[in-house]
């Protein structure tokens, strides 16, 4: 009698029938799941890892120790380091100045067209990354298509040098992440009442002062979203600076791929990682709270 | 100072529709507003009272006529531009300011002093009753409450004229009937002249000094409420305020303010009060109030008295509801319970055999629309 009692008492159901924790672990298991195969496990690898050293042939060896990340500290990886931080940040900063105005004309045309635009939009990504890029690179080098159509105009005598420069590889980044800017800058714009404009309107704001006290704050919460979306892929990008970038750009993103590519040094790539990793969830925070994220998202 | 507050003159706006055609939202409508009024736009859904309020806030342009605000034309001066403000159906609060900073708003668009904007705005939510609620957000409000940040973010900038799209439209029946006391009293306190438009008659009847009655994008009647309730110069009106009672007909005499209408069901003539334009040989309707006709045992006039027949009889507290036939036509009349009595039928039992009296002076005659 008192032994079916007790394995009664510890049946699954009937801890799940009496217990909160239990029933509310239970409802977000897939999630922490998913987080845990696709991320959780992935990270504490990639951090062990980095605390091991490479071997002779290319090989791990498992040794802890911090002479990784001691290496990281070498003047030219901490210009790297700051160098991507730069293209990252101009990158974001180009892709709001270009995407803001799109995203804005988009949300104010008929709601016909609205969708033809986005598809425009996303059409460029049913072709392959890399053969855009090499489209770029026919567009922009000595002899390709800028050059050949600005010297034709006379706009130019001399072909432009554009191409393996950092200016190169930052119309590589913008065109890249322009999309992941516009999106969600569209989808909090055309939330947006007109009713709250013509409000302002009706208070006695002129057309830009409801720009600035109504339309930007309400679309906040896009910008802050498209800026993650462009920022960390940003900062770990090496497919366009190896490509647009000649070898005199290299950044953050270059040097963890050689590292596991080239080097084969695995647990300096990691090592790497961890701190673009630490650099970026720093970044993220602290961009998020400023603009006041969680609030925002509420609404 | 110009003898209107808002004027009106022949305004007509038409929408093009998505099809390719055109709506007639507003078809040549006349109003004069004066200062300090209570005015209010009643009508069914649809009728253009929304579109001619923003035709005054400024969001529309009339496509032919001119609005004047304090005698001056408007033309199309922008909304920012406008001595009026507007509490908008849906709010439009600003969601992502403060109750302070949404009604602070309009003030700071007139560069007013940082602590006088202050004073104004402690003083306008005090007088709305949202004291303390100052550092909320739109969304942490009731709808009554986010209804008063409305109003107070339009009343702070002390405009000439209130324009007012269903405010209340939103609120549940009890809030409702609270709300239009207060706006009433609000208004007689601050004696800005309030446009208010609405689809609830008693709304209407209960808050303004003069209502125009609209239907179709036309102003049909434009009166004091009295005026509207007892005088109505249309089917139209006589149905869509109140209720009534309708007879069908042809004009046989018309005589000073006397006209005298055949009604066949009656197979007899019924004499009632003429509108103005009425002729002899029109079909015309008789309209009387349920409230107006007067049951008996026997024939009080020897015109306008008939046999009927009670068929339904329906107590309700304040009134009893009776319902009496006379060949196949049915006449609705509401007895006030004037005596307290624990008998529902003290006025007449159902399948009895009454007079009813439709007394000239109640009785209305009305062109058939
Ligand atoms: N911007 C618009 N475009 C096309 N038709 C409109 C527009 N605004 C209003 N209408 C039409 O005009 C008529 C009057 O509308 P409205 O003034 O909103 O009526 P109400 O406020 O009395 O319900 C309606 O038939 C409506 O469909
Ligand atoms: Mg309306």
């Amino acid at each position: 009698m008192s032994i079916i009692n007790s394995v009664q008492k510890l049946s699954l159901g009937k801890v799940l029938r009496e217990n909160p924790t239990a029933q509310g672990l239970l409802l977000i298991s897939p999630t922490t799941i998913y987080l845990l195969i696709f991320t959780i496990i992935p990270m504490i690898l990639v951090a062990i890892l980095s605390l091991m050293i490479r071997g002779m042939y290319g090989n791990v060896v498992y040794q802890i120790n911090l002479a990784n990340y001691v290496r990281l500290i070498d003047p030219l990886y901490v210009r790297i380091l700051l160098y991507s931080l730069g293209v990252g940040l101009t990158t974001t900063v180009l892709t709001i100045l270009i995407g803001y105005p799109l995203a804005y004309f988009i949300a104010h045309t008929p709601i016909r067209e609205r969708s033809l635009y986005l598809f425009l939009i996303l059409v460029p990504f049913w072709t392959n990354f890399i053969i855009r890029i090499y489209a770029w690179i026919m567009i922009l080098r000595s002899e390709g298509f800028l050059n050949q159509l600005l010297m034709n105009i006379g706009l130019i005598e001399a072909p432009l040098n554009i191409l393996y420069t950092p200016t190169a590889v930052l119309i590589g980044m913008v065109y890249e992440f322009l999309p992941f800017m516009v999106l969600p800058l569209y989808t909090s714009l055309e939330k947006i009442e007109s009713a709250q404009l013509e409000a302002a309107a009706d208070l006695g704001a002129p057309p830009w002062k409801a720009f600035l006290r109504v339309t930007l704050p309400l679309s906040l919460p896009g910008m802050i979203a498209g800026t993650i979306l462009v920022f960390i892929p940003a900062m770990g990008m090496f497919v366009v600076p190896d490509l647009m970038g000649g070898a005199k750009t290299i950044l953050i993103g270059n040097v963890i791929r050689n590292q596991f590519l080239v080097s084969r040094d695995w647990p300096f790539g990691a090592a790497a990682s961890i701190l673009l990793l630490i650099m970026t969830l720093i970044f993220t925070l602290y961009y998020t709270r400023k603009a006041g994220f969680s609030e925002e998202l509420l609404i | 100072m110009s003898e209107f507050a808002v004027e009106l003159r022949d305004v007509v706006k038409i929408f093009p529709t998505p099809e390719g055609g055109e709506i007639t939202a507003v078809n040549h409508i006349n109003m004069q507003i004066k200062h300090g009024e209570f005015f209010s736009m009643l009508g069914p859904s649809g009728c253009g009272k929304t579109t001619t309020l923003r035709m005054i806030a400024g969001f529309e342009w009339p496509t032919s006529g001119e609005v004047r605000i304090d005698g001056h034309v408007i033309g199309r001066t922008p909304p920012y531009l406008r001595p009026v403000n507007t509490v908008f159906q849906s709010y439009a609060l600003f969601q992502h300011m403060t109750v302070f900073q949404n009604v602070a708003f309009g003030l700071e668009m007139e560069r007013i002093r940082k602590d006088e904007i202050k004073r104004r705005v402690g003083e306008v939510l005090e007088m709305v009753k949202l004291g303390g609620m100052e550092h909320r957000k739109p969304q942490q409000l009731s709808g009554g409450q986010q209804q008063r940040v409305a109003l107070a973010r339009a009343l702070v900038k002390r405009p000439k004229v209130l324009l007012l799209d269903e405010p209340l439209g939103a609120l549940d029946l009890k809030l409702r009937k609270e709300m239009q006391l207060e706006l009433k009293t609000l208004q007689e306190q601050v004696g800005i002249t309030f446009i208010y438009v609405t689809h609830d008659q008693e709304e209407a009847l209960i808050m303004s000094d003069r209502i125009a009655v609209m239907n179709r994008g036309k102003a049909l009647q434009i009166g004091t409420p009295v005026e509207i309730y007892e005088r109505p110069t249309s089917q139209f009106v006589a149905d869509f305020i109140g209720e009534t009672n309708f007879l069908y007909g042809t004009v046989r005499f018309v005589e000073a303010d006397k006209a005298s209408v055949y009604v066949p069901v009656l197979d007899s003539e019924v004499i009632g009060l003429a509108t103005a334009g009425l002729t002899v040989g029109q079909k015309a309707v008789i309209s009387i109030r349920p409230e107006k006709i007067r049951i008996s045992d026997k024939p009080i006039l020897t015109k306008n008295c008939f046999s009927a027949r009670v068929t339904l009889i329906a107590y309700i507290g304040s009134d009893t509801r009776v319902s009496v036939d006379i060949n196949g036509q049915r006449i609705n009349i509401w007895e006030q319970n004037k005596i307290s009595s624990l008998d529902t039928n003290i006025y007449y039992r159902e399948n009895q055999e009454v007079w009813i009296t439709l007394f000239p002076e109640n009785t209305l005659v009305l062109p058939e629309e």
